[in-house]
């Protein structure tokens, strides 16, 4: 199968094989993305991150419900962790996203992080452009449960969503460094339980204290997801943030870094390939001789530049 | 990178029954596989699309309702039909011994009954699997 090909003609079997090269990194997974990147830039992408047990499954399958009634497709990459002691991993989100599965405009991919630690897989952004290639108009990242510094998702998406749920901690949490600096929006799940009222007066605070706020104040919204509650207003939100950043030129400075930081990624990993191709079998010599103290490490790789950039 | 096991955890059919697929699910996790559970009641349509959409190369299904002469060879067919032809269908639960012949004749590649060691289904498909 012309994986790059019948994934752009629609076959959804050659999508999901696409995600596979990418993130097992086959060989053709470079010519793939080769083929499918003019292709790429049309879909607006929705990260959901938040703590785990925030309810992050059950509200991405209410938003892209919501997407579905408005006539919009839908691709989803669901991220679970991945064991760092046997490389297993369990992808439960899906189980959040049952009424989606037999609908052909919405797409689900689970990926394990495979070791990345960001809280998304290094492997998610090659995959959400796999999906924008496919014609996707709305591709919602949903990140792993993160604790507190997990922020990859605001590299990856346009808009961040924020998820929180009330009974987690005392305000100081609020004023924290990590996740509540990348909310563009908040919203507040299980929003019945006690103590929502709460959590909003603390987000708002922790939002008065910003002092490098822009003219952007993040909405947040109360939510209970499970009973589809409140979801009109979060995706009111997305819409607001999307037309906000779309007018003032932020979307575009994201896309920009975006690409930027991208080609950098691409390039380095394409060094560090090269740096093992070119040193295999040295370095135990070179380890060998640094221990003798018959070289230094700095001569070393000075010399070693000037080979690789031959 | 290593091509890594991915394996479609499911339950067809209406029992509420999910330890099983749980304790076969963390096995196969602490196998290392990636391991994909959608839950409970999944039409075997909803199966077939799932395996479709992650791509696994195993769709591993439970049953304990006695539904499986039907269930499991609509799986079979349903994900064939989708183009999955490499991916290894298994199945598990109380099954008896009789009906397993036919199981096996519509493609399924073993049928694992009660007292099943997990560490002989992780065998099972590590000798069997095609990546």
């Amino acid at each position: 199968m012309d994986i790059a090909k019948e994934l752009l003609a629609g076959n959804r079997l050659a999508l999901s094989k696409a995600i596979t090269a990418i993130e097992n990194e086959y060989e053709e997974a470079t010519d793939i993305m080769r083929q499918l990147y003019p292709h790429t830039g049309h879909a607006y992408v929705l990260g959901i991150t938040g703590p785990p047990g925030a309810g992050k499954s059950t509200m991405t399958e209410k938003v892209a419900k919501a997407y579905r009634d408005q006539g919009k497709t839908v691709g989803i990459i669901a991220v679970d962790p991945t064991s760092p002691f046997t490389g297993g991993a369990i992808l439960g989100d899906r189980i959040r996203m049952n009424s989606l599965t037999l609908d052909e405009g919405v797409f689900i991919r689970s990926m394990g992080t495979r070791g990345s630690l960001g809280g998304l897989s290094h492997k998610t952004a090659d995959a959400v452009k796999a999906l924008d290639a496919f014609g996707k108009d709305i591709i919602i990242v949903e990140t792993v449960g993160v604790g507190q510094s997990e922020v990859d998702i605001v590299k990856a998406a346009d808009t961040t969503v924020v998820v929180l749920i009330p009974g987690m901690g005392d305000d100081i949490q609020a004023i924290k460094a990590g996740i509540l600096e990348i909310g563009d929006l908040f919203t507040v799940n299980k929003s019945d339980l006690d103590g929502a009222d709460k959590l909003v007066k603390e987000i708002n605070m922790m939002l008065d204290l910003d002092s490098l706020m822009t003219d952007w104040r993040p909405p947040i919204s109360k939510v209970v997801a499970s009973r589809g509650e409140g979801i009109d207003l979060l995706l009111a939100d997305v819409e607001k943030h999307r037309s906000y950043i779309e007018g003032n030129g932020e979307l575009n400075r994201r896309r920009t870094k975006r690409a930027k930081d991208e080609l950098l990624d691409i390039l380095s990993a394409g060094i560090e390939k090269r740096i093992k191709e070119k040193t295999e079998g040295r370095m135990d010599g070179f380890v060998e001789s640094l221990k003798k103290r018959e070289t230094d490490p700095y001569s070393l790789v000075s010399d070693l530049m000037g080979e690789m950039l031959k | 990178m290593e091509k890594k096991i991915r394996v479609l955890v499911a339950k067809p059919g209406l029992d509420g029954h999910d330890r099983g697929a749980k304790v076969i699910a963390r096995a196969l996790r602490d196998a290392g596989f990636e391991v994909i559970y959608t839950g409970l009641r999944q039409t075997p349509e909803q199966i077939a699309e799932a395996a479709l959409q992650e791509d696994v190369n195993v769709v591993a299904m439970s049953i304990l309702s006695g539904a499986h002469p039907h269930l499991f060879p609509k799986v079979v067919e349903l994900v064939r039909g989708k183009g999955l032809t490499d991916a290894l269908i298994i199945g598990g639960g109380v099954i008896p011994e009789g009906d397993i012949p036919a199981l096996k004749e519509a493609g399924v590649a073993e049928v694992f009954t009660p007292g099943t060691n997990t560490a002989d289904v992780v065998e099972f498909i590590k000798n069997n699997v095609k990546l």
